[in-house]
């Protein structure tokens, strides 16, 4: 990434300022984050009596307890399962949209815009009682069963990262020459042939940051979660806080269980992070 | 990458959409001026599916006499009038006095959470503008928190503050003697401390991204112009990076809004289905309130207030905010 500044030496109070601010806020980022990784290596009795900043011996025990703790791996395989289909239906969907309000004009592109862009204002627990209300009536009338399954919450999920992903694709796809899909008509690709093999290519930084922001926002999503899944369809957002409905709190396990459902999201978003802020340049920013 | 694509942005984008089109078959026409509502329609049917359709739906149910008996068959619920509305907003009522309460932690909540954010953002992005040994890796670390999932970073913080065998109380309690006796942080008065701290550990690395996207596009020339006329770094920072990050700001600073008062997930991770009274944010209040005692009617007619009170804010400030960077150009 390049930066927009003079190459004149910056002064000793400007360079004193950024060495004691960034090591505070390092410390106060990197804290929980310690935190997890120390204590999920804790032996049960360092969790349970006051806090030891070091374990009093390193064990790789809760990590093989957590998956029998609760049943981790079936919610890991739902979390997988739903971040993943609305993922790539969010994707394929916001790509369509950004293209059409980026290459034509038509009527009622912009309450198009803004009606989609005004859904990301509302309150989720504004729709989460008539969607469950909705949902179950479906399921009733029709006997398709979105109520606690994870059809339903794909459903759910894609449409939370639909008004962010079009929005930043549309500016996303205003950067790729237009003279390239032009190019590409005359050489015989109608309007989808020049979006597949030529727009989509050229934004293929936006539409990786998009798709890292969809998985993020369905991994990580509770509310809904809560209350839309059943025993079956348990997601990692409410299956984790089976470890505290016991008897003993097994902090070591949930510390463990934490840092395993992290790792998925954490790597691909440090290793996408550029496409992100470079998506987020063109595209949210402006 | 980023400024050879931002070079051709605006050239491109002068081009009325559809201007350079030849003629072409009849059928063709039809089908292009089809296309981009069939385009379109995935997205629509989805939102309407997810988000119109049951906005109005909470409409109606806060206008019904809607509880648990009418939860299989809703449409049978008795009409209520105004009855769901007159109970949330009489703060002489318990229910009511409790939503006032819990709106104006919200608020208070919101307008700290949001300042300190951006505030964090806004100087990490700006002290690291410049390239310097380890960049890089710091700003991997710092959007960490950002990265990780809700529940994960949130439960680890629901540890740290655990009265007997938490980080905060073992630090300011038995190594530093700052507190008398260990606190309560996630019970009482200090749980507002708590779901402040927790807010803007994960919060503040958003307003970094966003605002150091934002500096990248601020011309070089700005800053070689303004040190010829030997302006110092600070100056740089206040007479141009700051005011270069206004439009930047006013999105930020609304989404970081909106997303901070509606968040559900950071306090129902922290405290559970029932906040403490400090930190009754309004999303969590309502879920009790609604799921709670199955009254959906009267979640709903609060949710309808909020829903009401957000559009009204929401307005005001790009009302605001836009007629005061008109008169500044």
């Amino acid at each position: 990434m390049s930066t927009p500044r003079s190459p004149m030496a910056p002064p000793r109070s400007f360079l004193w300022t950024r060495r004691i601010l960034l090591t505070l806020l390092t410390g106060f980022v990197l804290l929980p984050v310690y935190v997890m990784v120390s204590s999920s290596l804790k032996p049960l009795a360092d969790v349970t009596g006051a806090f030891r900043w070091l374990p009093s011996e390193l064990t790789v025990r809760p990590y093989i307890d957590i998956w029998s703790t609760v049943p981790l791996a079936k919610y890991f395989v739902n979390s997988l399962i739903v971040a993943g289909a609305a993922t790539v239906c969010s994707v394929v969907i916001a790509v369509f949209s950004a293209y059409a309000v980026s290459r034509y004009d038509f009527r009622g592109k912009r309450v198009f815009t803004v009606t989609v862009l005004s859904t990301q204002m509302f309150p989720g627990i504004l729709f989460l009682l008539p969607l469950f209300l909705l949902y179950v009536n479906i399921g009733n009338t029709t006997g398709i069963a979105l109520f606690g399954s994870r059809g339903g919450l794909i459903l759910t999920y894609l449409t939370f990262s639909l008004p962010f992903s079009i929005w930043m694709l549309i500016g996303y796809f205003d950067s790729v020459p237009r003279d390239l899909d032009e190019a590409a008509k005359v050489d015989g690709c109608g309007p989808l042939g020049a979006l597949f093999r030529v727009v989509v290519p050229a934004a293929i930084p936006g539409i990786v940051a998009v798709a890292v922001y969809a998985f993020m926002t369905a991994w990580g999503e509770v509310l809904f979660a809560s209350v839309m899944t059943n025993d079956t369809t348990r997601t990692l957002a409410v299956g984790l806080q089976g470890y505290s409905t016991l008897n003993d709190v097994y902090w070591n396990q949930i510390m463990a269980a934490s840092l395993v459902v992290s790792v998925p999201v954490v790597a691909g978003f440090l290793l996408l992070q550029r496409y992100l802020v470079a998506g987020l340049t063109a595209g949210a920013v402006k | 990458m980023t400024t050879t694509v931002r070079a051709d942005g605006p050239a491109v984008r002068k081009d009325a959409p559809g201007a350079a089109r030849g003629p072409r078959r009849r059928t063709g026409r039809i089908r292009r001026a089809g296309l981009p509502y069939l385009l379109l329609l995935p997205a629509l049917l989805l939102e309407l599916l997810v988000h119109l359709v049951p906005m109005v739906t909470g409409i109606v149910m806060s206008f019904k006499e809607l509880t648990q008996f009418f939860i299989r068959d809703w449409g049978a619920a008795p009409w209520a009038g105004l009855d769901n509305y007159k109970v949330s907003v009489d703060f002489d009522a318990p229910v009511g006095e409790a939503l006032l309460h819990s709106f104006l932690v919200t608020v208070g909540f919101t307008v700290l959470s949001v300042g300190l954010c951006w505030l964090v953002g806004t100087a990490a992005a700006v002290l690291m503008q410049d390239a310097f040994r380890g960049r890089g890796l710091l700003r991997a670390l710092f959007l960490v928190p950002y990265a990780l999932p809700v529940y994960a970073a949130v439960i680890t913080w629901v540890f740290m503050f655990q009265h007997d065998n938490g980080l905060v109380n073992h630090v300011l309690h038995d190594q530093l003697g700052l507190t008398g006796k260990p606190s309560f942080w996630l019970i009482g008065d200090n749980s507002f401390v708590a779901l402040l701290t927790v807010s803007v550990w994960k919060g503040w690395p958003f307003a970094f991204l966003i605002v150091m996207a934002g500096l990248q596009n601020i011309p070089r020339e700005l800053y070689e112009a303004a040190a010829l006329d030997g302006a110092g770094m600070w100056q740089q920072v206040r007479r141009i990076t700051l005011p270069s990050l206004r439009p930047v700001n006013q999105v930020l600073v609304l989404v970081l809004f909106l997303w901070t008062f509606n968040d559900f997930n950071t306090p129902y991770v922290l405290f559970g289905r029932t906040a403490p009274a400090a930190a009754d944010l309004v999303s969590v209040h309502i879920y009790q309130a609604s799921f709670g005692n199955w009254n959906f009617g009267t979640g709903s007619a609060m949710s309808v207030l909020l829903l009401l009170f957000l559009l009204v804010v929401t307005g005001a400030y790009l009302a605001l905010t836009s007629r005061g960077r008109r008169t500044a150009a």
